[in-house]
């Protein structure tokens, strides 16, 4: 943040009374409060305010952070379109059918929960914050391509006031406020999120033996059904080399717009950690409890869905995409440093049950973050109660 | 293993509160303070885990059509399972009384601040309802202890999960008319969502 600090300071004389481009003076302030709204920081010596963050530099960052996911997202729609569809297709086909479903999402999203919290803001006459900015991006990048657009919109309404507003508006929501419109959507019309959903085909047929199973769902199904490996389903599948480790790791596959790319998400996982506004140890913390429980799983090696090798399950399905951006909420998130690592692990850990273990629902990551939302503030209840104690015993009277 | 099985089901697959909406009153009312709440959830726990068996006894014995054959041959006709609510809720009363005495004794402090609803246990719909499962579904002995336990212990962990919900609310700007029960009617909702993980996991 320093270097473009630093310019702005420089170049703020320009714009002052009596610069040289004092009539552009709002323009400048617009731009720099994006960044560095409170120039709060105090010099050198004394009492420090090194950096004043705030809500909106705090949120635009994780906006940023998944325009990566989204890019992506709107390429892999067209890509998966024109593959169903069995036709070559140039970059910028692609790029152009992807955008026709995504944008619109995006859109609906911004608008709608937007205007409801505008309204919420005038009727309970508090100020408007940012909080919505990064929900109404998560809400479209979690939503699959074909989505009817009232849908997201009903959704959206649902988990602005149900599930945020109604305890006073951004910071004091319980559960994470996009998982719960898609939660919403998931247990209302689940015949429109979830099955054969993932893949956008418009009007037109997919060629012969095609089908729009995602890699959880074609894992899932190998060990319903007893049919040798999951591996041996994955090289099986209609469209050659899709659910090959590498593939699935860039992302080409089928999947809700933005969770395909685990490439994609760690990219955003980077900017997270190094502006410092997502917590690594959640992070870090949900991969490993998944990894772990996979390994665990393979261990036991009941079906075909518990043997197939740990690693798989960091790239398939959403686990990277809510790892990094729902897990790490910090408003329903643990608040405490070890109650994190315990949150993060838990939430690895119960994905990986309920993919394998829970026929309704192929995706455990949602859910399983949902609940250890519920959870969080009594794991940080009870990790404050074990200081005091520790340190009660340490105090001399 | 299938007691295992059982175990984990009735604690989360079918939880007494998101999955039956049993022992609500007492839930939404005592949830104020995690401390309180501990404490009211370990006595549905005690008192459920020594309940659901003494029925299953009782209804084994002495309730069910033919259960009195122990005695003579005379009562094998017998059927007393018109008597098996009443019955029911005369141990869970007692039991209820037991606790009461015991906490009363060893900490006035959680007594003084669970108040009427630790008497009120004794209706608790969880309790009994506990009872009439195991009564429905013919476990049997071991099978209904792991199963008042286990069931216990899904609402404690629903109890004290709430309670820590309602304590970081407590500077939350609720709207004035959903403060006090009607927020936390929305949050037992909400949970009610994330606990919808488990529904359907056979196991």
């Amino acid at each position: 943040m320093n270097p473009i600090q630093k310019f702005f300071d420089k170049v703020e004389p320009l714009f002052e009374k009596g610069g040289k481009y004092e009539k552009y003076y709002t323009l400048y302030e617009g731009h720099r409060t994006i960044l560095f709204r409170p120039k709060l920081v105090t010099g050198k010596k004394g009492a420090q305010i090194k950096d004043a963050n705030d809500l909106k530099r705090t949120m635009i960052t994780v906006v940023i952070a998944m325009i990566p996911c989204l890019l992506f997202g709107i390429w892999n729609i067209g890509h998966q379109h024109f593959l169903a569809l069995g036709e070559t297709a140039t970059f910028i086909q692609k790029i152009g059918v992807g955008a026709i479903q995504a944008i619109p999402i995006v859109i609906v999203s911004y608008a709608v929960g937007l205007s409801t919290e505008f309204t919420i803001c005038v009727i309970r006459n508090h100020p408007i914050n940012e909080g919505y900015l990064v929900t109404g991006m998560l809400i479209a990048l979690i939503m699959p391509p074909n989505i009817p657009l009232w849908q997201v919109a009903l959704a959206t309404v649902f988990a602005v006031i149900i599930a945020k507003e109604v305890f006073g508006g951004t910071g004091m929501n319980v559960l994470n406020v996009a998982l719960t419109a898609r939660a919403f959507l998931y247990f209302a019309y689940p015949t429109d999120i979830s099955g054969e959903v993932w893949t956008y085909l418009g009007d037109a047929t997919a060629v012969d033996g095609y089908s729009g199973a995602t890699a959880l769902a074609v894992a899932y199904d190998t060990a319903l059904n007893g049919t040798g490996t999951v591996m041996s389903s994955f090289s099986s599948y209609w469209a050659e080399g899709m659910y090959t480790f590498k593939n699935m790791f860039l992302g080409a596959i089928p999947g809700s717009i933005g969770e395909t790319s685990t490439l994609m998400v760690l990219i955003g996982a980077l900017i997270l950690i190094v502006t410092g506004v997502g917590s690594w140890k959640i992070i870090f913390s949900v991969f490993a409890g998944a990894w772990l429980m996979g390994l665990g799983f393979n261990a036991i090696g009941y079906n075909a869905f518990m043997d197939m090798p740990a690693h798989y399950h960091l790239v398939i399905g959403g686990l990277a995409f809510g790892a990094v951006f729902m897990a790490t909420d910090p408003v329903s998130a643990a608040h405490t440093e070890t109650g994190k690592w315990i949150y993060g692990f838990l939430i690895g850990i119960l994905t990986v049950i309920i993919r394998v273990f829970n026929p309704a629902y192929p995706e455990g990551i949602m859910l399983a973050i949902l609940l250890m939302n519920v959870f969080a503030p009594l794991i940080d209840h009870y990790v404050v109660e074990s200081n005091k104690n520790r340190r009660l015993k340490r105090a001399t009277v | 293993m299938d007691l295992i099985n059982l175990g984990i089901k009735s604690i989360f697959i079918e939880n007494m509160v998101f999955a039956y909406f049993l022992g609500m009153c007492s839930f939404l009312a005592v949830s104020k303070k995690v401390s309180t709440a501990f404490g009211l959830g370990l006595a549905v726990v005690f008192v459920l885990t020594i309940t659901v068996p003494t029925n299953w006894l009782l209804s084994e014995f002495i309730l069910n059509e033919g259960a009195l054959s122990w005695i003579s041959k005379d009562l094998a006709t017998v059927d007393l399972s018109f008597l098996s609510f009443i019955m029911y809720i005369a141990v869970i009363a007692s039991m209820v009384q037991l606790v009461e005495m015991v906490i009363e004794k060893t900490s006035p402090a959680l007594y003084g601040s669970l108040g009427i609803f630790l008497p009120l246990i004794a209706v608790n719909c969880a309790i009994l309802g506990s009872s009439l499962f195991m009564d429905q579904r013919d476990y049997g002995l071991a099978e209904s202890a792991v199963y008042g336990f286990s069931s216990g212990i899904g609402w404690f962990l629903a109890i004290i999960a709430l309670a820590a919900i309602r304590e970081r609310l407590k500077y939350s700007n609720v709207p004035d008319g959903l403060k006090g029960l009607g927020i936390t009617m929305l949050i037992t909702g909400l949970m009610g969502i994330a606990f919808m993980s488990f529904m359907g996991i056979s196991i």
